[in-house]
């Protein structure tokens, strides 16, 4: 179809003549713009929460420009050999998954890392991109909405990986993934029958298991999970530390590099999960709403991208990547505010790491593929 | 691509229900970061103040800055009391994560014993958990260096430097300065505790504390940022502390020193006193002890043995010793003899070596009978009377004085109550009357036991603190000052109080004065020894008393108590005799006599001439 396009008679010269740079990079510049003033605004920020420390921040501009290659080079991938190359990718993301547990390097008492001797990486994180592509292409061979068998598979292809990644365990990666297929089952136009079936039979099955079947420990782990300012010393001192660091920061902030709890070392993990807390006390809640600013820009972006798709594939694809971007910021802001359960969330684009920026950042690139593709057909 | 399969396919439905979910995921989006938006409002706008109090509380800590002790000097500025740099490890329970894991560390680090460990809880026990304790004092220069390089590893210790109280003179002062030692559970619950944070020490016996508001000074203040781990990074502001004054003694080190050899073994008190001023030139009370051992804490061997030991060290016998002090009273009643017209100077008694009163068949002896057989001469004038100590002259004087007459005569001296100097744990002694026997023992008063207080002994009782100052009434003839161990504070002369003055006539004055000149300075004098080589003159007057008995509970030691049954040895002196310089007491316990005294005096006020002559002072 694509070849069609560009070998039209008498339309090359023209054609050719009005692609611009981006265009020819496939580069969605509405994207591109608050996805750079976030990473680079976040290099800001990670300064301070590194306590000026410039090592960190070099090595985390060299984890953008490896990310940002990645977006760049998945943005000339073709959506259509995306989805035929999806069962693949799949297929391996599992395979490693499996590997986990029997090869997998430890760190913090879980077991999440393969190792390829240089680059040590996360399963999971490629099961994050791998997930949507996965159950978009398994929609683009039935109907939708989903009848129930399609649907079935669909879940099935959701619980596997999940199941993979609980027992690691992360039961927040988990989550997280699972998030990505359902938000494509969603977009597909799951029936809200179904849905709020779903949400009615947890409730249902809940609450007699919590009141027969867990042990007192358990439910004392969910609780420190809903309300960790319960456990003081534990759980509940980062989420007291970081409160009071946002709370403090007030409208304006108290500066940049001046931040007390983050530079006093009071907040903990102030270059990664809570790097928010971070921004929130030296802007105050000027550069938390400029920041809440930018993601909706990116993530209205992304759903503009969807809903101007040309194909289902691109329009679930789309939907799904934006709202599990959605999640990740709401995720991260809700739990350093003490609103959500405390899982290991960075904050997207500008916790210090390079693995959750490269899956980012692919995933944006897919989108950008999604965006640039449907102009080309334009043309 | 199955081209086939996608044409079966209704697009436009497919994009209208995608449109639908997209429609409610930006409205989910929406809903989402609005409840996030107005988290963070709440948080920093509603609640701002109460977070941005607590994110201080977390930083900033109040530290307490002690105050230097205000040093202890001799007229001369030589340090008697000093401040000792020390460095000392303290633990901030707050921040410590498991004790035990601690504990165990340092123990591999430094030497810490288990009364360290005990003292430490007792002492986290009263303090907050953000305070920092002290673990272990004094700390080594290898101790030092091993904590300082371990640091990272010991989350909550902390090293401070402070001072620590040193008395370089040991036994030497122990008496006239006191010490300072660890602050207990019963003065804690006494001091204002928020002036003394961060003070462990505090004065617990004589100047030490008798001076202890001054020499502590006033704690200052601090505002501290610490980070997580309880790390001083910078101070914020600060109010600083008032540093204790500085104490100069009238003290005279030479003067003491030579007081504390003259006396060699033998237990007794010398109090020296600038007659001028009242103030103490020295005091010394033998045996002492060195206050050093009390300042961290006198372990209990120590303890007991100061404690049990029959020679009393703790005891300070100069001002808490109680003596009768036998015939150096006998120039005061002889001027009150004088003034109240029962005698004059030409008056004689016959001597015969002994006295009865009228109508009593006992005789009261004289002590040179059992020397010479006989009386001091047919006829004693009180000239004589005082130069030889003759006891029937008193006597005499005294059975017509009456008691009542001679506790009046001798109060203004200042016998029966306490001085008054600036000195913890002064005793008042007795000067008995006929009141003072029937409220203290309910009976009467015998006419015989006038004649005993009259020579000085039966119940009358003294420190050597109160006959110094007896003595500094006779050498000014009248006038006199209350004694006092502190001349300046922080350069400042604290002035002296004068006593109310004895008054008589000037020519009893010289009758008085010139029988304690023939003490020393007569062949027939009590003194007499020590009148040889003199280039000044001395007026003085020996004095030996009857110990009575031993205590019960003594364990029973032949050679002991002979040792315990001698006589005390006195004697004062003042010199020199027409424009007094200094005066001094000196008791000599069990001494025998009051040889085992007069040669100390004589030692003391060498002292004190040979220095003025060398243009000392």
């Amino acid at each position: 179809m694509a070849d069609y396009d560009r070998t039209l008679p008498g339309s090359q010269q023209a054609f050719s003549r009005r692609k611009t740079l981006s265009q020819f990079l496939h580069l969605d510049l509405v994207l591109l713009t608050p996805l750079l003033v976030l990473v680079i605004g976040g290099l800001v920020v990670l300064y301070s929460g590194s306590d000026g420390d410039w090592g960190t921040v070099t090595r985390q501009l060299r984890n953008q420009a490896v990310a940002f290659s990645a977006m760049l080079f998945a943005a000339q991938i073709r959506l259509d050999t995306y989805r035929r190359w999806a069962p693949a990718l799949f297929l391996v993301s599992i395979c490693l998954l499996v590997l986990v547990p029997f090869v997998g390097v430890g760190a913090k008492g879980a077991q999440r890392w393969l190792s390829l001797g240089v680059v040590r990486f996360q399963p999971s994180e490629i099961m994050k991109l791998a997930m949507p592509l996965m159950v978009a292409a398994w929609f683009t061979r039935h109907t939708i909405p989903p009848k129930p068998a399609a649907l079935a598979g669909a879940l099935g292809l959701v619980m596997v990986p999940a199941a993979l990644i609980v027992i690691q365990p992360d039961l927040g990666t988990s989550l997280l993934v699972a998030a990505s297929g359902l938000f494509v089952i969603f977009m597909a136009g799951l029936s809200w029958w179904y849905i709020f079936g779903a949400v009615g039979l947890f409730v249902v099955s809940a609450w007699p298991a919590w009141l027969f079947l867990m042990k007192d420990y358990q439910k004392q782990r969910v609780l420190t999970l809903l309300d960790p300012e319960s456990d003081k010393l534990g759980a509940g001192w980062n989420i007291i530390q970081s409160k009071t660091a946002i709370g403090s920061g007030g409208w304006s902030g108290k500066g940049w590099m001046q931040g007390t709890q983050s530079h006093l070392d009071f907040l903990p993990e102030s270059q990664t999960d809570f790097i928010i807390a971070v921004l929130a006390e030296e802007f105050g809640l000027r550069g938390v709403l400029i920041l809440l600013l930018v993601y909706l820009l990116i993530i209205l972006r992304g759903f503009w991208i969807g809903l101007k798709a040309q194909t289902g594939f691109g329009r679930l694809l789309a939907g799904a990547i934006t709202l599990t971007f959605f999640v990740y910021v709401f995720v991260n802001m809700g739990m350093v505010a003490g609103i959500l359960p405390v899982v290991g969330v960075p904050l997207p684009l500008v916790s210090f790491g390079g693995t959750s920026m490269v899956t980012l950042l692919l995933g944006f690139g897919v989108l950008m593929a999604i965006s640039t593709e449907k102009r080309v057909i334009d043309q | 691509m199955p081209a086939g399969r996608e044409a079966l396919r209704d697009t436009h439905r497919e994009a209208a229900i995608n449109g639908a979910r997209v429609f409610i995921a930006i409205l989910i989006v929406f809903v989402a970061l609005s409840g996030l938006a107005w988290r963070y409002y709440r948080l920093q706008i509603v609640e701002y103040d109460r977070f941005l109090t607590q994110s201080d509380r977390n930083r900033v800590r109040l530290e307490a800055i002690p105050p230097k002790r205000g040093l202890i000097l001799d007229r001369k500025g030589r340090l008697l009391a000093s401040n000792e740099p020390s460095h000392r490890l303290s633990v901030v329970v707050e921040r410590v994560p498991d004790w035990a894991v601690l504990l165990d560390k340092l123990h591999g680090m430094i030497a810490l014993d288990d009364e360290a460990i005990e003292r430490f809880e007792e002492r986290r026990r009263r303090r907050r958990p953000y305070d920092a304790v002290p673990l272990k004092l004094q700390l080594s220069d290898e101790e030092m260096a091993i904590i300082a390089v371990n640091r990272h590893d010991l989350p909550g210790v902390t090293i401070e430097a402070q001072l620590t109280r040193y008395y370089p003179y040991g036994e030497l002062l122990s008496h006239a300065v006191g010490y300072v030692g660890r602050i207990n559970e019963r003065e804690t619950a006494e001091i204002d505790e928020a002036a003394y944070r961060g003070t462990l020490h505090i004065g617990k016996v004589g100047l030490e504390k008798w001076y202890e508001d001054t020499l502590h000074g006033k704690v200052g203040f601090q505002n501290v940022e610490t980070n997580a781990h309880g790390r001083v990074l910078r101070v914020l502001d600060s109010q600083p502390p008032v540093d204790g004054a500085d104490l100069q003694l009238h003290l005279d080190l030479d003067i003491q020193r030579a007081a504390f050899d003259a006396l060699g073994d033998q237990r007794g008190a010398v109090v020296a006193i600038d007659p001028n001023s009242g103030g103490v030139l020295a005091l010394v009370s033998k045996p002492g002890y060195d206050s050093n051992l009390f300042v961290n804490g006198i372990s209990n061997t120590d303890y007991s043995a100061l404690r049990n030991s029959r020679d009393t060290p703790l005891l300070n016998r100069a001002v808490q010793g109680q003596y009768p002090p036998g015939s150096t009273v006998k120039p005061m009643f002889g001027l009150a003899g004088l003034e109240q017209g029962l005698v004059t100077p030409e008056t004689t008694v016959p001597d015969p070596g002994w006295y009865t009163l009228p109508g009593d068949s006992r005789r009261y002896r004289d002590w040179i009978l059992r020397i010479r057989g006989t009386g001091h001469a047919p006829q004693v004038n009180l000239q004589m009377a005082i130069a030889e100590s003759c006891d029937v002259y008193y006597y005499d004087l005294a059975r017509r004085m009456g008691i009542d007459a001679m506790a009046e005569a001798l109060s203004p001296y200042g016998f029966g109550r306490r001085t008054g100097l600036d000195m913890t744990s002064e005793k008042t002694g007795i000067l008995p009357s006929r009141a003072w026997k029937r409220s203290a023992l309910g009976q009467p008063w015998y006419p015989g036991e006038s004649l005993s207080v009259g020579i000085g002994q039966g119940y009358m009782l003294a420190t050597p603190l109160q006959i110094a100052q007896a003595t500094m009434v006779l050498a000014n003839r009248g006038t006199s000052f209350v004694p006092s161990l502190v001349w300046r504070m922080n350069d400042k002369p604290v002035g002296f109080e004068a006593r109310p003055p004895v008054l008589a006539t000037p020519a009893h004055w010289n009758a008085v004065i010139a029988g304690m000149m023939d003490v020393v300075h007569t062949r027939r004098g009590t003194a007499a020894k020590i009148g040889r080589n003199l280039t000044y003159t001395i007026a003085g007057k020996t004095g030996t008393s009857q110990v009575i008995g031993i205590a019960q509970d003594e364990v029973y030691d032949e050679d002991e108590i002979a040792e315990r049954h001698r006589n005390h040895g006195l004697f004062i002196a003042f010199a020199p005799v027409d424009r007094p310089e200094i005066v001094v007491a000196v008791l000599a316990e069990n001494g025998g006599g009051s040889s085992a005294a007069y040669p100390v005096a004589r030692a003391v006020l060498d002292a004190w001439f040979s220095e003025t002559q060398h243009g000392g002072l």
